[in-house]
């Protein structure tokens, strides 16, 4: 079977952030499956993949917890993909793979705690971790995106963030810097890809892989909001009208650091801010509210209006 | 070496006017400065080598040494480069003013991802939630008993 047949249907693992702040992705990558005929099953039961909280905590805890994802998906739904759209569960289903594959005591504590919640314990290579650009980029590539899209994104420019958990441990990712048509940890560009075939302008944007400060949001609000004033006054620098995204934490962080910026710092920053699977939907010939642009935190309608998305 | 405090505005402060080869030799310099700052913390002392040219590779890469996360500034690290060889290269280009604008940008970057991971690590004068978790974890067994 070819990989695009292979992605035609996978599992599904939304992962907690799409249930709550970054609820636009899950609508928007939902509805841009159907729209391109692609099936979305979503994994039964699925828990957290352990996130920044329980990896600072407990390392193989988180290994466990991603591990379980992967094993319901392959030992009770016969899935061998699983597809993760979120930046953070993607990492970390990747890095629980690296680690089942090449770390005795993982295997072990993995095995142990499978054991005591009672389902079948996961084996390294037993499922295919894809992020939501691989599933696009693969099942229908940038030709068949372009051959449906029904509104052009052509007059948007597009600064393309991908984060730093997208490629980085390099390791985790051996698929990655593979030659012609891989993805690059260096410099990515699956989004750039299929947002040019929709028709957007892409720019050149040095920050795309930089940190958003996520992980400070909490601990130091001060820092996250400098970063991503920076990372929104780069695009803008760019020439950018759209900061294009594809992890919920950065999406969010950027959404409401430019608010905080705005209030604490008194730096206004105009630019949108949408997920690539909002562009994509809509450049499908999906309505915004379809693809849940009025669930995020800042306003873009008038900006889609004006582009004729909306 | 400044003090960490003063880079932030140091960079900022970098002007295209009158010399451009100036400036970003002074923005060059000062990321080097703040990738120093983290090495210095960790109790190392920052390398005189280059790496395909330029000390600010070098220090990342000894940065990395040991903490393979430091590399989510690699790319930073790599963009400051750039942008100084198209400056150096094209001084007299029509999008110099903006290139400089970026490459304050990009170093301003790594100044705030690099201050704000010294808190994380609690180095230097920074404190932190996360730290004394792990340190916790370390310290009681019975927090990490059920893995």
């Amino acid at each position: 079977m070819t990989t695009k047949d292979k992605y035609k249907k996978v599992a599904y693992y939304p992962g907690c952030a799409l249930e709550g702040t970054g609820h636009s992705y899950n609508r928007s990558t939902k509805a841009v499956g159907k729209a391109l005929g692609l099936d979305l099953v979503e994994v039964e039961n699925w828990n957290c993949c352990g996130a920044m909280e329980v990896k600072n905590v407990d390392p193989k805890l988180q290994t466990y917890l991603s591990s379980r994802v992967m094993s319901v998906a392959v030992n009770e739904m016969d899935m061998d993909v699983v597809m993760a759209p979120c930046n953070g569960c993607y990492h970390n289903l990747k890095k629980a793979e690296y680690d089942l594959k090449n770390d005795a005591e993982s295997v072990e504590v993995v095995d142990r705690l499978s054991k005591k919640a009672g389902h079948k314990t996961y084996e390294s290579g037993q499922v295919e971790t894809i992020h939501a650009l691989d599933w696009i980029k693969d099942a229908i590539g940038e030709d068949g995106l372009a051959a449906r899209v029904r509104n052009s994104l052509s007059g948007i420019k597009v600064a393309n963030y991908y984060g730093c958990m997208y490629t980085r441990p390099r390791h985790i990712f051996p698929e990655k810097d593979a030659g012609p048509g891989s993805e690059s940890t260096s410099k990515p560009h699956f989004m750039d890809d299929l947002l040019a075939a929709a028709g957007a302008e892409n720019v050149e944007f040095p920050l795309k892989t930089a940190c958003c400060g996520g992980a400070h949001t909490l601990s130091d609000s001060d820092t996250s909001t400098k970063l991503v004033l920076n990372i929104l006054k780069a695009a803008k620098l760019a020439g950018a009208d759209v900061i294009a995204t594809e992890c919920p934490t950065c999406h969010t962080g950027l959404e409401m650091h430019q608010i905080r910026a705005e209030k604490t710092l008194g730096e206004t920053v105009d630019i949108k801010i949408l997920y690539f699977t909002q562009l994509l939907g809509m450049a499908l010939g999906l309505k915004p509210k379809k693809v849940g642009v009025h669930e995020n935190i800042s306003d873009s309608i008038s900006f889609l209006k004006q582009k004729g998305l909306a | 070496m400044r003090p960490l405090a003063d880079i932030e505005s140091a960079i900022a402060g970098v002007r295209a006017v009158p010399d451009v080869q100036a400036a970003i030799d002074e923005l060059l310099q000062l990321s080097e400065e703040v990738v120093e700052h983290w090495i210095v913390a960790r109790g190392d002392v920052p390398t005189d080598d280059t790496r395909e040219g330029f000390r600010l590779l070098a220090l990342h890469r000894q940065g990395a040494k040991g903490e393979p996360s430091f590399n989510a500034c690699r790319e930073t690290c790599r963009e400051i480069v750039y942008h100084y060889n198209l400056i150096a290269m094209q001084p007299g280009h029509a999008e110099t003013t903006n290139r400089l604008e970026m490459m304050k940008m990009v170093s301003s970057h790594l100044y705030l991802f690099i201050s704000g991971k010294m808190q994380v690590a609690e180095l230097g004068e920074f404190c932190c939630s996360s730290k004394p978790i792990r340190l916790r974890a370390e310290i009681d067994p019975k927090m990490t008993k059920e893995a």
